[in-house]
């Protein structure tokens, strides 16, 4: 079944000549890398790290940071890439949105140029992969009051307690975790092997199968005193990271409801129920007809914030916004394509039951639905209601 | 050794062809345009004997509409040096005034080996690159599976009926790409963003009058129904004396 992407309002004009370049070779290596195993890898709960190789020989990871072996592209660029990867799967995205925004990005803001010339070419080429250590098992929406504690001790600092849900935790070679220290919270580099660190993988995943999300633990971890990262102040450092891979995800989502819409177009305008297609049924017209029309409401909205963002003017609250529309539209269309298929749906010979699934992880990681709503009111109205003023 | 790549901008081989209602083109309303595959396959293989140092240049040459630019931008995003394209001002130019119109920058750019796909798969037509060896005098070679440098010349293998055949071409040539020489590589973005400060030179196409004129396009029959030969193994007998005997696929 040919993949067809939808764009309604020829939102394609409004990119450059560059950009329509780039999202068509990424298209392309989906189509031809990814597509053909991505069920499977899905089913057997795997990450084929070939795909991270490949994705940094052409440039995907860090593909919008500056030097270091990264490509130093355009916000609109890194955001099509998102697009074009999710397309295939939203746990190939995460591992791309991690490595590029939640480990690349804080070494590449506030890392020392050793920690930048040590870490960033191999992570852009592929052959080192990072994680990001935030959410602990009682602190996700609140990482604020996380109990994970860097002490400083003479020659460096030692680690101790636990953060969950990461992505790429078992696979990672460095690890950017957040901690707290006597002055507040820091973010740390962690190597792949420290005594005192193990990465146990969390089993039993029925979203963003084809994604490895692993325990970080750290007991009595020495850490040399180099492991700071010196530019991170606080929280907020944790959380400019986060900036950067939702605004990727606002993408991505793109990505995997365009996926939804094309297999549940061609399925509508072939599959013949009462001896015509079920798209001659306008309850099925109406269901495709909202797909198209959120699928281009979600497009324009994120080539905005794509703009904004390169002319430095993106807000983080428009960002959320952003990530809880365009997430939200696309667990809808992922739901109502697989609601199409009929039985067929429920299979892996299609791709709108896989993106359903992963889709709940992506409407709850980076900030849930709900808390981006909170952001967004707190910023129109000035209340806070999220429980932590 | 210089090589100079000869592709030309076809519509995808996915997209759905409609007739233009002149019934001599096809509609371009929404038909993605791309370069013709085994043209992508030539320029590939080029870039690889740039790559193992056998060539020292590619340049990529269209003859096309101003649209080709982007075609052009891709070649060199996949690693051609530079880029010629010659505007087409005719709704329909035959193998004829278009080789001549190749030729005609050929004479100019002077390369050691001129590399085309088979055919493009927008005419079949499959005779641009032999009226180009013919005007240029070039040795030439077609469906060519398998390039490598060689004293005086290039290597290369040729795929024939039932068999490979190797022969000693020497320069300069025409070359002809056949699926499997080469799998062309996705442009990454480092290729991408270097494309951009490539040059890319557009000029008018030349060439003479059409030695034949296109009289009408229709489309072709509705292809007749399929045909379900049974079920599950059972059907697999079958099935294969279908291909093999009434397809001729086996
Ligand atoms: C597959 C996957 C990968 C992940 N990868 C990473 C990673 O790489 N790194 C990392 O650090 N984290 C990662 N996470 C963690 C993710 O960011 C958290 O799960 C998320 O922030 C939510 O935290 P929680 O699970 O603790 O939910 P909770 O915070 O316990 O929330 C539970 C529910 O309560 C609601 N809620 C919470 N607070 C409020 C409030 N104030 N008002 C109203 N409702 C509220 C939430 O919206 C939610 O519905 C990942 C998660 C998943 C599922």
């Amino acid at each position: 079944m040919a993949y067809a992407a939808l764009d309604f309002y020829d939102v394609n004009e409004l990119l450059t000549e560059e950009e329509q370049m780039v999202r068509d070779s990424v298209r392309g290596w989906v189509e031809e890398r990814v597509m053909p195993t991505i069920a499977q890898q899905f089913t057997a709960g795997t990450f084929d790290l070939k795909l991270a190789k490949e994705a940094g020989e052409l440039g995907l990871l860090g593909a919008h940071l500056e030097g270091y072996g990264c490509a130093g592209m355009g916000q609109v660029a890194y955001g099509l890439i998102c697009q074009e990867l999710e397309r295939g799967d939203s746990g190939l995205r995460s591992f791309a949105s991690v490595q590029g925004s939640l480990a690349m990005y804080p070494i590449h803001a506030f890392g020392s140029e050793e920690q930048k010339q040590k870490w960033l070419p191999p992570m852009a080429a592929g052959e080192a992969i990072g994680c990001f250590g935030l959410t602990e098992p009682d602190f996700g929406s609140d990482p604020g009051g996380m109990i994970t504690t860097a002490k400083p001790v003479p020659g460096g600092w030692v680690l101790n307690g636990a953060k969950m849900w990461i992505t790429n935790g078992s696979i990672a070679d460095i690890a950017v975790v957040w901690a707290k220290t006597p002055d507040g919270i820091r973010g740390f580099l962690v190597e792949k092997g420290t005594p005192g660190y193990t990465a146990p993988d969390i089993h039993g995943k029925w979203s963003l199968r084809a994604s490895i999300t692993s325990e970080l633990v750290f007991d009595d971890c020495k850490l040399p005193e180099d492991a700071i990262l010196p530019g991170s102040t606080g929280l907020k450092s944790a959380l400019m990271c986060l900036s950067s891979a939702r605004y990727g995800i606002a993408w991505g989502a793109i990505g995997a409801a365009q996926a939804c819409y094309s297999e549940a177009l061609e399925h509508a305008q072939t599959r013949i129920v009462y001896g015509k297609p079920i798209g001659k049924f306008q309850m099925v017209q109406n269901k495709l007809v909202t797909m198209a029309n959120e699928i281009t409401k979600a497009q324009l909205l994120a080539l905005r914030l794509g703009r904004l963002k390169e002319a430095g003017k993106a807000h983080h609250t428009q960002i959320s916004l952003a990530k809880r529309n365009n997430v939200h539209m696309a667990l809808d269309a992922a739901r109502n394509a697989r609601d199409m298929l009929g039985a067929s749906g429920i299979t892996d010979e299609y791709v709108s039951g896989r993106h359903m699934a992963n889709l709940e992880s992506v409407i709850t990681y980076e900030g849930t639905h709900d808390i981006h709503m909170l952001i967004v009111g707190m910023e129109l109205t000035g209340l806070n209601a999220l429980g932590n003023d | 050794m210089k090589i100079v790549v000869c592709a030309k901008r076809v519509p995808d081989s996915a997209a759905k062809i409609r007739l233009a209602a002149d019934g001599k083109g096809i509609d371009p309303q929404g038909v993605e345009q791309v370069i013709s595959p085994y043209d992508e396959i030539a320029l590939e293989c080029a870039v690889q004997l740039k790559e193992a140092g056998t060539a020292t240049s590619v340049t990529v040459l269209s003859l096309g509409p101003k649209e080709s630019t982007k075609d052009l931008r891709k070649a060199m995003a996949m690693g051609a040096d530079d880029a010629v394209l010659l505007i087409e001002d005719r709704p329909f130019r035959d193998p004829t005034a278009t080789s001549e119109a190749l030729i005609e920058a050929l004479r100019e750019l002077q390369p050691d080996v001129v590399f085309c796909g088979w055919k493009a798969i927008d005419d079949d037509s499959s005779a641009v690159a032999g009226l180009i060896a013919a005007g240029l005098d070039y040795a030439y070679a077609s469906f060519v599976v398998k390039v490598e440098g060689a004293d005086g010349g290039l290597r290369v293998s040729r795929e024939v009926e039932g068999r490979e055949e190797v022969v000693m071409v020497p320069t300069p040539c025409v070359l002809t790409a056949q699926r499997g020489l080469a799998e062309p590589r996705f442009a990454s973005l480092r290729g991408i963003m270097q494309a951009k400060k490539k040059p890319l030179i557009e000029k008018p196409a030349g060439g003479g009058e059409n030695a034949s004129e296109l009289v009408s396009l229709t489309e072709p029959p509705a292809r007749a129904e399929g045909r379900i030969v049974g079920e599950g193994a059972a059907a697999v007998p079958e099935l294969i004396r279908v291909l093999r005997d009434e397809a001729g696929l086996l």
